[in-house]
């Protein structure tokens, strides 16, 4: 009997690929949450990246005789306490706002990631580690937020700054558990018997085995500090004014809510979906990544 | 049981170590120091120096940390520049709006989800059920500060049921101290009324297929006595589990929604504090609501075993 030979086995190989590809490609259309939670998020970026093509109106042109227009006409969602259109500034708040949260996913899944990683491959480090991680956790988020924010000053810059601290620990946790499950798999001793370092085991052989439960955590991440940010600048320690986010339009709006019921309305529903969103996303991620979850959750 | 609790008593030895160097250190990120930060632009070198003199910030940090704990053991929480009285004392004139709050909001959870799920767990896979798992979804999308300006605009600004805003302290009378409650409860309870009743669905849907509800069925009970009784007994850890970590966060939660609605709680002395740069309030508000969080979780643990008999907590 003859072995496939070279060429043969390449193109049973992309067969293959393709094949999986498409059942890959079926489970995910079938994950109607996933669906729509990717659906509605992209909305929202793509309102950001191209709204401001769209709209014909600058966030931060203020026209005194347009005050608080009610929505209709020129202005779609009305205008704001100094006639700036309010739609214009909501698109811009989603690039702060969607900007920031991506930010703080994005670093707080780095910091976790590492600090995770080498916590599950050093038992000293684990315990120095994970107790700071207990104990971050355990100030409320928010407060720990408020507390940094206080210190720091508010920007931008800061509140990706406190978010990233407040989230970083949970990150850490779950990469955590899923590295030690890892760890402790056969073919993880054999490498370290057979002399391999420290960092190649981490990261080519740990590391990758802890992707899908981060990726997961760092949509929900994503979503909490979307909101996490709107909370901080409504409460006015977070983005400043004049630069528009879905927090501080929020603040304004509470200000003529006996004016403008369209100043928290439309801010607000922004927040609502990109968050439900996010959190339908990060469910069906789950779900598509960790099969057994789903299964389970689905009694 | 003791053992247990010597045991959880210790683990939050470090816990606790963490978090005071983590409140301790906050105020020493500030950009130029504490003290440049107080006084603001205009002090002068000398002014700088005589304020780090009289708050001690000019001693080694170690040092600063160790008076610092020292006196949080004796529950001296250290003093208030701005409003030249001790933090604990200020923190006792604004903790019972925030407690309140908290209370309030928790009771509303419980009575509006633990009814809706267990209808939504019996009469599972029916509209009723899809619209209020659905419901409860929308509920924990929307964060309490916006649920608290939506219901601030619908009740209070359109509808005029309720005051919209404002605080009367339980002197004044319960129905009053409630009528102001309500829309702030209303917003903070929100999440947490969705949370459990999605656990007490799922809680429910468990035990509802098990042999001693049919038993109880077969024996001729009615399915009020059947669902209500048996069922919901068996189903109550899970929910009890929600119950006791949500109130940790009711009690965090409160201190944003206070300044939507300007209740003079916790929350309005932190953001007060803020703007006056009172470090001292800072530090001490947020230790004070982290100790009661990380307490009421331990206290909700401990619960377990009076709740449920099973749970033998001093055998693990």
């Amino acid at each position: 009997m003859e072995l496939l030979n070279r060429e043969q086995y390449d193109v049973l190989r992309k067969r293959l690929a393709r094949e999986q590809r498409r059942l890959n490609i079926r489970r995910i259309k079938s994950n109607y949450g996933l669906v729509a939670g990717a659906v509605l998020f992209l909305f929202f970026v793509l309102l950001a990246v191209a709204g401001p093509l769209i709209i014909p109106h600058d966030p931060a042109e203020m026209k005194v005789a347009e005050r608080l227009m009610a929505p209709g006409g020129t202005h779609w969602l009305g205008t704001d306490e100094f006639g700036r259109d309010l739609l214009a500034r909501i698109v811009y708040g989603a690039r702060v706002s969607i900007a920031a949260g991506l930010s703080v996913a994005a670093i707080a899944s780095v910091l976790g990631l590492i600090a995770g990683l080498y916590a599950s491959y050093y038992k000293w480090l684990d315990h120095v580690l994970m107790r700071i991680c207990d104990g971050l956790y355990a100030i409320p988020g928010i407060l720990l937020a408020i507390a940094l924010m206080a210190a720091l000053g508010a920007s931008i810059r800061n509140v990706i700054i406190a978010l990233s601290i407040v989230y970083t620990p949970g990150i850490a946790r779950i990469v955590r558990s899923a590295a030690l499950s890892v760890r402790s798999q056969t073919y993880i001793e054999a490498m370290v018997v057979q002399g391999a370092g420290a960092t190649r085991i981490i990261w080519r052989h740990i590391m990758p085995n802890t992707l899908s439960p981060l990726l997961v955590q760092a949509t929900f991440v994503f979503a909490e500090a979307i909101i996490s940010e709107a909370a901080l600048s409504f409460l006015g320690v977070g983005i400043p004014a004049p630069e528009p986010s879905w927090g501080n339009i929020l603040q304004a709006g509470k200000l003529v809510i006996y004016k403008a019921w369209w100043m928290v309305v439309f801010p607000g529903a922004a927040i609502v979906l990109t968050v439900l969103g996010l959190n339908l996303l990060g469910d069906g991620l789950r779900d598509h990544l960790d099969p057994r979850l789903a299964a389970k959750g689905k009694r | 049981m003791a053992g247990y609790l010597a045991k959880r008593l210790l683990s939050l030895v470090p816990v606790l170590f963490v978090v005071t160097v983590a409140i301790f250190l906050i105020i020493h990120i500030t950009p130029g120091g504490p003290a440049a930060s107080i006084l603001g632009m205009e002090a002068t070198e000398e002014e700088i120096e005589r304020l780090n003199e009289e708050l001690g910030l000019n001693r080694p940090i170690h040092e600063q940390y160790v008076t610092w704990v020292a006196g949080l053991l004796r529950g001296d929480l250290g003093d208030s520049i701005f409003m030249r009285m001790p933090v604990s004392r200020a923190i006792r004139e604004h903790i019972g709006p925030t407690l309140s709050l908290a209370i309030v909001a928790q009771l509303i959870a419980i009575v509006l989800a633990i009814p809706f799920g267990m209808l939504a767990a019996y009469k599972r896979g029916t509209l009723a059920d899809y619209t209020l798992m659905g419901a409860s979804l929308l509920g924990m999308a929307v964060p309490s500060f916006l649920m608290g300006l939506l219901l601030m605009l619908v009740i209070g600004v359109k509808l005029g049921w309720l005051p919209v805003a404002g605080y009367a302290p339980l002197s004044a009378g319960l129905g009053v101290h409630l009528k102001f409650l309500i829309l702030p409860a209303l917003s903070l309870g929100s999440i947490q009324a969705a949370l459990i009743a999605r656990m007490t669905r799922s809680s429910m849907l468990d035990i509802l297929n098990l042999p001693f509800i049919r038993t109880a069925r077969s024996k001729g009970l009615n399915e009020l006595k059947v669902v209500g009784k048996h069922a919901l007994r068996n189903a109550f850890l899970p929910i009890l589990t929600v119950v006791g970590q949500t109130f940790g966060t009711l009690v965090t939660g409160a201190v944003v929604v206070e300044s939507i609605f300007n209740i003079p709680g916790l929350g309005q002395l932190i953001l007060n504090s803020i703007e006056r740069r009172d470090y001292a309030v800072i530090q001490g508000v947020v230790l004070f609501v982290t100790i009661i969080y990380v307490a009421i979780n331990l206290a909700v643990d401990l619960l377990y075993g009076a709740v449920d008999p099973r749970v033998r907590l001093d055998k693990r």
